[in-house]
């Protein structure tokens, strides 16, 4: 596990994105070989996602090989809905990248059959060759996607009834009014985020301190479904100072202390795909 | 252009060019963006998407691109979503300024033509002059006649056909006649002998245009007896009215408003001035008593001669939602610096945007263009970018009722936009999707945009 800690949230989006460029590039993907990126939605990776653009728009990144899935969708809101993670990744990400419509995945909350959806889509990622980086954030409560607390660890992609925690935060975006605010959503589960090779997850502000701290200092619990990730084999959790409040000096000092072989990560890669791919491995291997 | 290359040529693409943008030659140029590594998209027709743009969309310029199917803007994240499509062609705009087309709801003639008294040659007239409009950013415009006999209007009025816009000239949304039936003490140019009031109603103005059937706006006098029953008719017949030409004051010209009206004829020209206990048409600007739900709408003579610039400040922060640049223009516009023969007329046209009778100092009329108006509306109120733009698009739009189709670049709507730089200076005009003159080649260029799909 790392934990890469950046002065603000400017900064963490700066590195996330960093590193998901150079896991791309690395890749190298093509016709034959797509890259496969799984995709949050809410506030915290819109700073992440400005910053892939900047990087796509400066000719530097290119998404015409990358896979997407997202991690979830309401269900029964319109699909052109404001608020619809359709609406939300289109104005915050697909349209100003060049990712192919047909490769850009998004739970579909009317689908006649949710559960068939739900099937089909642990499907999909199975045929795109599971999913190489899963990218995601956290609610204050340490849930990832809609897996709220009590959530199985175990779980796939499924409907999901939402906490009333969730319904009362969100009902800001629908004009205050509960009874507009979607109760169920459809989500990937934790076990189908465990199931990728990489997962990266963005924790920024005071508000989700105590959230970073139970996901990582303490012990694995489906109340703080983030937790989880103690156990993958490859995660790493980008955060802001403010984030990191509630951790003992000594994680927080051990951390920043390996800031010198994280930031090798995110060099610029100069040497075309095929050296850096050596070189960003040997520094990934833990 | 074809998509159907033979996919070994196709994946050999790929691999060569991945990524890389395809530019073509020419202003403009369709970039060919990778089309050749795409699946087809499922619907026949060419998608357009013009990007590296700041477009006018909800009364804002934003970043973002405009994309055009079937000669309409279409909706970008629906294509994406539900058809899984993308552009076929990427026109790279330089970072230029993307807006509606102009919209000239009156204008008499230009290039030599004059609407109102080429009876022989009307329908070359209307075409000459809607071929010209196109270099100006015109798209749409409505054909002024003012007042004539009736045996004129017999002969004209049939003859100037609703027309769409396309490479052969700017829309014609319909006929704006102005006159006869105004006031005799504000006539301006209008020829006395042929004005006329309604003492038998409804069949004085049958007796007079023989048609109103390419007839979409109507100025009226609204003093004249029984004028609040003929507007009643007249929008009942899906003709705008407008109220100039006029010595009314305010009372009956909110009368008018209430009968139907919506609109006034190049506010402060052509009527009583303002005063303050006897505020006239002008003071329809502020007025009480317009209807809930009706935007009223005036056109203002943006040439900075017709009307003082303090005047248009004064109009457009009395009333910045209604305003509507309009030409006015007459068959010297167009011409260049000189001396020219006009009909029976010598007319100099000088370098400060005047045309005034041959060695004298009166005016003939307004010879501006759509795009100098916007331009000196905006340098004479300091308003914004966007207002300036509306004023010389959703707002003529809106005044004419078809603001679902023009005047906007809102999804569905026709697209005819203009593409500008930071001043406002004309730089490519498109009608229905296709390119119909850009500054460059100073014409259409077949090249750079091919119709293939265009309707």
């Amino acid at each position: 596990m790392r934990l890469v800690i950046l002065d603000d949230y400017d900064k963490a989006s700066d590195w996330a994105a960093r590193y998901i460029m150079n896991r791309i590039l690395q890749f190298n993907p093509g016709p034959d070989n797509y890259f496969v990126l799984g995709l949050p939605t809410g506030s915290t990776p819109v700073g992440t996602y400005k910053k892939l653009i900047e990087f796509h728009k400066a000719g530097q990144l290119s998404f015409r090989y990358v896979k997407t899935f997202n991690m979830d969708e309401y269900v029964g809101i319109a699909r052109d809905h404001p608020e619809s993670y359709h609406s939300f990744m289109w104005t915050n990400f697909f349209k100003h990248i060049d990712i192919l419509p047909e490769n850009a995945h998004i739970l579909d909350g009317n689908a006649e059959d949710l559960e068939e959806e739900c099937r089909q889509y642990e499907e999909k990622i199975k045929e795109a060759g599971g999913v190489e980086l899963f990218l995601g954030g956290i609610g204050p409560d340490g849930h990832i996607a809609f897996n709220e607390p009590g959530s199985s660890l175990v779980s796939r992609t499924r409907v999901k009834t939402l906490a009333k925690e969730t319904i009362i935060a969100n009902s800001r975006f629908f004009g205050g009014d509960l009874g507009k605010v979607p109760t169920m959503a459809l989500t990937v589960g934790v076990g189908t985020v465990m199931d990728s090779r990489e997962v990266m997850i963005l924790i920024t502000g005071a508000h989700k301190a105590l959230a970073l701290y139970k996901a990582i200092e303490e012990g694995v619990s489906h109340m703080w479904t983030v937790s989880a990730f103690q156990q993958h084999r490859k995660v790493i959790f980008v955060c802001d100072e403010d984030a990191t409040l509630e951790l003992k000096v000594k994680t927080v000092k051990y951390f920043k202390g390996l800031m010198h072989v994280h930031n090798k990560l995110i060099e610029p890669m100069e040497n075309g795909p095929d050296k850096k791919k050596r070189k960003v491995d040997e520094g990934t291997k833990d | 252009m074809s998509r159907q290359k033979s996919s070994a040529s196709l994946k050999r693409k790929c691999q060569d060019d991945r990524g890389k943008v395809v530019r073509g030659k020419g202003p403009w140029s369709a970039a060919v963006y990778g089309y050749l590594e795409m699946p087809s998209n499922k619907s026949s027709s060419t998608i357009y998407q013009f990007y590296n743009c700041r477009i006018l969309k909800d009364g804002k310029l934003q970043r973002e691109d405009l994309w055009i199917r079937d000669g309409k803007i279409l909706n970008p994240e629906k294509l994406f979503f539900d058809e899984k499509g993308y552009a076929d062609v990427r026109i790279d705009c330089k970072n230029l300024l993307i807006a509606p087309g102009y919209i000239d709801v009156q204008i008499n003639g230009g290039f030599g033509v004059d609407f109102s008294s080429d009876v022989e040659n009307c329908e070359e007239g209307i075409s000459k002059v809607a071929k010209g409009l196109l270099a100006y950013g015109c798209t749409s415009f409505c054909p002024t006649i003012v007042t004539s006999p009736p045996e004129i209007y017999k002969q004209i009025l049939p003859r100037i056909k609703l027309r769409d816009g396309s490479s052969e000239g700017a829309g014609v949304l319909g006929i704006h006649i102005e006159g006869p039936f105004i006031s005799k003490d504000k006539k301006g140019a209008h020829p006395e002998r042929y004005l006329r009031k309604f003492r038998q109603g409804w069949d004085d103005v049958l007796d007079t245009y023989s048609t109103l059937e390419g007839v979409r706006l109507f100025t009226i006098a609204p003093e004249l007896e029984n004028s609040s029953d003929i507007i009643k008719q007249m929008v009942k017949r899906n003709i705008r009215v407008s109220v100039g030409h006029s010595s009314a004051n305010l009372s009956q010209a909110e009368a008018a408003v209430k009968a139907g009206a919506t609109c006034i004829t190049h506010l402060f020209n052509a009527m009583g001035p303002f005063h303050h206990r006897d505020p006239g048409i002008v003071g329809l600007l502020t007025s009480h008593k317009i209807p809930k739900g009706v935007t009223l709408f005036y056109g203002m003579i943006a040439d900075g001669i017709h009307t003082d610039p303090a005047a248009l400040r004064i109009a457009y922060r009395a009333h910045p939602q209604g305003l509507m640049v309009v030409t006015d223009a007459i068959n010297a516009m167009g011409f260049p610096i000189g001396t020219h023969k006009i009909g029976q007329l010598d007319v100099d046209v000088t370098s400060d945007g005047r045309a005034c009778i041959s060695g004298t100092n009166t005016l003939c009329g307004s010879i501006v263009t759509m795009d100098k108006c916007v331009k000196h509306f905006l340098e004479a109120t300091n308003c914004s970018i966007e207002e300036a733009l509306e004023a010389g698009t959703r707002h003529p739009a809106e005044m004419m009722g078809i603001a679902a189709q023009k005047g906007t670049l809102d999804y569905n709507s026709d697209a005819d936009f203009i593409l500008l730089d930071d001043e406002l200076n004309v730089q490519a005009t498109y009608i229905a999707g296709e390119l119909v003159w850009d500054k460059v080649t100073g014409n259409h260029d077949k090249r750079v945009i091919q119709r293939k799909g265009i309707s």
